[in-house]
């Protein structure tokens, strides 16, 4: 744990930094994949700004909002640099809704986006484990084991560690299988459902879950909501079968026919572990 | 004439495609394992509650107590105010950022001393000294408790990593929420501590 580094005056916070080159790193890696699906990859990342902006004034205002007794007391404080006040519910919601009006506005294809989007979800998964990991938060719960790291008085499950290897995995497999590129989209729901089944996982490991009554951990029932959700996202945007000579015709799904991006649906997404090409237009 | 529209597929219709379509054996198979692994990890009900778990400067563990002497030479033990929810400032005279939200402090202490707050400022006296604690107080007209904490084992308890460090801490004695460095905002002391009052 090392939450703190004092330079003269300065207290830097590590894993505001972390998470902040997890930002920057993720990014990067965004650009490079939108670029490989011939998407417009400044379009992409001012999506990924508009959402980040928008997500953190929405945060604050609506901690504000929700302690208006405390800011009309002192209006100035809307303005001050405190991470914890924020509502982070609220604010990942706020994100999304700037990043989608952001990426609509600028006719950006949801499911292409959304597969360029993955790998830069992943990192930023690794760079929130390894920032737990330097402040402490997000701790396992006791375990007496030659890897058990102490932390808190105890010895305990290291469980960011878990959660930085399982993602470094998730990653590895997004880059090295061809996982989702048969038709737009579904990259970003397999991702998004391994890392579900990750957090559903190493929860299990916390020592500091929230817990819902019968002792259901909070963090595992939203992770099988995820889970859930990408699975039934990733069959809806599958490519249609191909139909067997001599059997009778089959409706196809409504979502690539009834939605403008049908043209989008037709192209295959280049491998990621093979050098890219242009799609077809 | 006009040609007959060709049928478009309906939401309905796509949905009743969608559930005829055996689901893919391997897809099934991990969220009945990802339902029966929630299921088998669920917190017993025999688990430690946090009150009972050993203190640690951390949120959600109880705050670790300390018995220390005030500025007027009584003592006061962190432990005796449970009931009260409590704000823990931990400063020194020489720390800027503490300065600058020490007036701020004080402030959110007169506004909600009647309903039970409690402040204490405990001085790092260790890296400080009596007398410039003593002339901080002054300075700032501070009316709520100042502990010296002259060898430094509280704020060792406290795993102090930084100046200013503020424990909110509520009625049942645990640390509800951490904020290392400063300065505070007046608005993010107010609503920390605004919940804490709001708890039963």
């Amino acid at each position: 744990m090392l939450p703190f580094v004092r330079i003269g005056p300065l207290l830097l916070q590590l894993p505001g930094l972390v998470l902040l080159a997890g930002i920057w790193i993720g990014t990067n890696v965004v650009e490079k994949q939108a670029s490989r699906l011939s998407l417009n990859a400044a379009a992409v990342l001012n999506m990924i700004m508009a959402g980040l902006f928008g997500g953190l004034l929405g945060a604050r205002l609506l901690y504000a909002l929700e302690h208006i007794n405390a800011y009309v007391a002192a209006p100035l404080s809307l303005f001050a640099l405190s991470a914890t006040a924020m509502d982070a519910w609220g604010g990942l919601l706020v994100c999304l809704a700037a990043a989608y009006l952001y990426g609509r506005a600028k006719s950006l294809p949801l499911r292409l986006t959304l597969d360029a989007l993955a790998p830069g979800l992943v990192v930023f998964m690794i760079a929130i484990g390894l920032a737990s990991l330097l402040s402490g938060g997000g701790y396992g719960s006791p375990l007496r084991a030659p890897w058990a790291i102490q932390l808190w008085g105890d010895y305990r499950h290291p469980t960011q560690i878990y959660e930085m290897l399982l993602a470094v995995g998730v990653f590895l497999i997004w880059k090295f299988t061809s996982m989702g590129t048969d038709a737009p989209g579904r990259s970003f729901w397999r991702v998004l459902a391994l890392l579900a089944a990750a957090r559903i996982f190493t929860e299990a490991f916390h020592g500091d879950s929230a817990v819902l009554p019968g002792g259901f951990r909070l963090a595992q029932v939203a992770g099988l909501l995820v889970l859930g959700a990408a699975m039934y996202m990733d069959r809806r945007w599958a490519p249609p079968e191909p139909a067997s000579p001599g059997a009778p015709s089959r409706p196809r799904r409504a979502t690539p026919a009834r939605r403008p991006v049908k043209a989008q649906a037709k192209r295959t997404i280049p491998s990621r572990s093979k050098p890219p090409r242009t799609l077809p237009k | 004439m006009a040609p007959p529209r060709q049928k478009t597929p309906s939401r309905l219709h796509a949905l009743r495609s969608f559930i005829a379509q055996p689901p893919s054996p391997v897809l099934v198979m991990t969220f009945v394992l990802a339902v029966a692994w929630v299921a088998l990890t669920r917190v017993p009900a025999s688990a430690v509650p946090a009150a009972a778990a050993p203190p640690g400067p951390r949120q959600g563990f109880a705050a670790p107590d300390f018995t220390l002497e005030t500025l007027d030479g009584s003592q006061l033990t962190l432990s005796a105010l449970r009931g009260h929810p409590v704000m823990l400032n931990l400063w020194a005279s020489w720390c800027l950022p503490c300065r600058v939200e020490m007036p701020a402090i004080e402030r959110v202490y007169q506004r909600h001393r009647e309903d039970g707050l409690v402040v204490i400022g405990l001085n790092v006296t260790a890296q400080d000294s009596e007398a410039a604690a003593r002339a901080f107080a002054q300075e700032f007209g501070l009316s709520f408790p100042i502990v010296l904490d002259r060898d430094g084992a509280a704020s060792a308890r406290y795993e102090l990593m930084g100046l200013p460090s503020t424990y909110f801490i509520d009625r049942q004695g645990i640390i509800r929420e951490v904020i290392i460095g400063g300065p505070m905002s007046e608005a993010v002391m107010l609503s920390h501590v605004q919940d804490l009052l709001q708890e039963p």
